[in-house]
């Protein structure tokens, strides 16, 4: 992706977030090129999730300046029509799948609503975009129907990422998306992500704790500490050359054969 | 062989308004002193049910078969004082410690409570006492941290704490489920790093459950695959990790992320991870398995000896000869 030059389809200047006298976010910058996934990785307290509350309008940042495809949203949308097109633009898939659906709505009525919202399909053109869409991430016609409860959280966490992609957005924020999931599963919601930016060209913000799973999804990764960027750059050069210490710790926390656990220092606080 | 723990053909059954299901079938484990032991599988695998029979925290109307010794003492057949000595002797540490302490009391007061109650000790020796197993887990300042509250420890410390307190009990064995699963990847390399060095220095057997085979690899010496309801493969943990003799075990490996490379595609298993009760006849796994044969639909393999460990798969030494052949 370095190769092209081509205008960002999202972009961070100077962000900043305080809850307070916290500051939660400080001085973030980055920038996603069209299709392209770039990872935040950081631990509690980085000030990852915070950035991505901010990017979807759920929190407004106290400095800084969002861009999203060519428009600022630094802002809180002035009318409905405004919130519905930014929605079209920008959507966010959470970590928890159990507490993201509606628990009466079934996913094929839940993704029905979003194509109803964010397009202008006639309704036999949205029946057969659900069936698209759930055939995009696995799901069959008896789990469309179903409701929630009837679902494992794998399935729900697809529910989640077709109902995400109905809105056809250019960005997708993922954020912890595929954590809570077993590994089996993981890998199928890793590899329908892979196929659907393949297929949309939907760009990814993929913000996780998981460098293994980094690695497979994102270019590009930005650590994240205690609300600032600590180093960024291609993934396998942040993975294989961390050049921050705080990288090189992350990277050296993760468990392997061989590995031993060491103490790091006196706890704070 | 001198097990400390010893688990054989455990079987578990549910009553359900239904039928009674199946959560565990013949589940056969041993632990020896001293020895760390990983529990590894997906949700519904069975794995914290295992750990919940050893002290018989099960659901009430559950029906078990099959016997779980501890120092030789069959669990099966405690009852009153000598249950409860069994649950203080095995002490369990869980997933999220913040769901396991009261909120309104001091880490003091959790610390102490047992032993001043059970063991009828006087508040400044209890406290001597909790101030020494805080030292053990890392916690220097212990004092300042008896008289603090839940909240205003990290999930990290509070964890520790909770290491803290089993140790009171000075036991021979510890049961943890998922103990570092919510926490951030350098607190569990800490966390990790306590439970290593109490396994040395007071030689305390584990059954460590964790869904990460990596972190069982690392840390256990030996470690056990279960998937739905049943063990799979039990074996040296690197020797399983790194040349695995079960199909699912090599599934599991193989549809996790490197961090080392980028894979073109996760190898994925077809398929979701069943729980006993919806298990296939023949091998539970003979749904999603890509070696499966006619016979697997119809007979289900038994764990039995191979190479340096245990394996329950019809096809196994077929597999291990085609893949080093």
């Amino acid at each position: 992706m370095a190769e092209q030059i081509k205008e960002p389809i999202l972009e961070l200047a100077g962000l900043r977030k305080t809850f307070g006298e916290a500051v939660a976010v400080d001085d973030v910058s980055l920038t996603l090129p069209p299709a392209g996934a770039v990872a935040i990785v950081g631990e509690s307290g980085s000030g990852k999730t915070t950035v991505a509350r901010m990017i979807v309008g759920l929190e407004r940042p106290t400095a800084g300046r969002i861009t999203a495809c060519g428009r600022d949203r630094s802002a809180p949308p002035r009318s409905a029509r405004e919130r519905r097109r930014r929605g079209g633009e920008v959507q966010i898939v959470f970590q928890d799948p159990y507490s993201s659906l509606d628990p009466r709505q079934s996913p094929g009525a839940a993704v029905e609503e979003i194509l109803r919202l964010h397009t202008s399909l006639s309704a036999p053109r949205r029946r057969e975009r659900v069936a698209e869409l759930a055939d995009l991430v696995g799901l069959s016609d008896r789990h469309m129907a179903a409701l929630p409860s009837a679902l494992s959280g794998g399935q729900r966490q697809r529910v989640a990422i077709a109902r995400a992609l109905a809105a056809e957005p250019r960005i997708l924020i993922l954020d912890e998306s595929v954590a809570a999931l077993d590994v089996s599963i993981q890998a199928q919601v890793l590899n329908v992500l892979a196929d659907v930016r393949e297929r949309t060209g939907v760009a990814y913000l993929f913000i996780s704790h998981d460098l293994a799973v980094v690695r497979q999804i994102a270019d590009d990764i930005v650590v994240m500490r205690h609300g600032s960027i600590v180093e960024r750059g291609p993934a396998a050069r942040v993975l294989d050359e961390p050049g921050h210490p705080y990288t090189r710790l992350l990277r050296a926390s993760v468990p392997r054969p061989g590995w031993r656990p060491t103490r790091k220092e006196q706890e704070k606080a | 062989m001198s097990g400390i723990l010893e688990i054989s053909r455990l079987t578990v059954t549910l009553p359900t308004p239904d039928r009674p299901k199946p959560v565990l079938s013949d589940v056969s484990l041993s632990i020896a002193e001293g020895q760390a032991v990983g529990l590894v599988g997906e949700s519904g695998s069975g794995k914290s049910m295992t750990a919940r029979s050893i002290v018989r925290l099960l659901p009430p109307g559950a029906r078990v078969e099959g016997a779980i010794r501890y120092q030789g003492t069959d669990v099966g057949g405690l009852r009153g004082a000598a249950l409860r000595e069994l649950r203080a002797g095995v002490p369990m540490i869980f997933q999220d410690p913040r769901a396991h302490i009261n909120p309104v009391r001091t880490i003091g007061d959790f610390l102490t409570e047992a032993l001043r109650i059970r063991g009828r000790v006087g508040r400044r020796q209890a406290e001597q006492r909790a101030v020494r197993v805080l030292g053990e887990v890392g916690i220097a300042d212990g004092g300042r941290r008896l008289r603090q509250y839940p909240h205003e420890l990290s999930g990290g410390l509070l964890q520790r704490v909770m290491i803290a307190a089993t140790l009171l009990a000075e036991p021979k064995l510890l049961l943890a489920d998922e103990p570092t699963t919510a926490l951030d990847v350098t607190t569990q390399a800490e966390v990790m790093a306590v439970l290593d060095e109490l396994r040395r220095e007071r030689g305390l057997a584990m059954l460590f459950i964790t869904h990460d085979l990596e972190l069982a690899a690392a840390v256990c010496d030996r470690t056990a695959v279960m998937y739905a309801g049943r063990v799979m493969e039990v074996r040296a943990s690197a020797a399983l990790h790194d040349d695995p003799l079960h199909p699912y075990t090599a599934a599991l490996t193989a549809a996790r992320p490197s961090l080392e490379r980028r894979a073109d595609r996760l190898a994925t298993i077809p398929g979701r991870p069943l729980s006993a009760f919806e298990a296939p006849d023949g091998c539970v796994f003979c749904e999603r398995c890509p070696h499966v044969r006619e016979g697997c639909r119809t007979r289900r393999p038994e764990l039995r000896p191979m190479s340096d460990g245990e394996v329950a798969c019809l096809r196994a030494e077929e597999l291990q000869a085609a893949s080093h052949g």
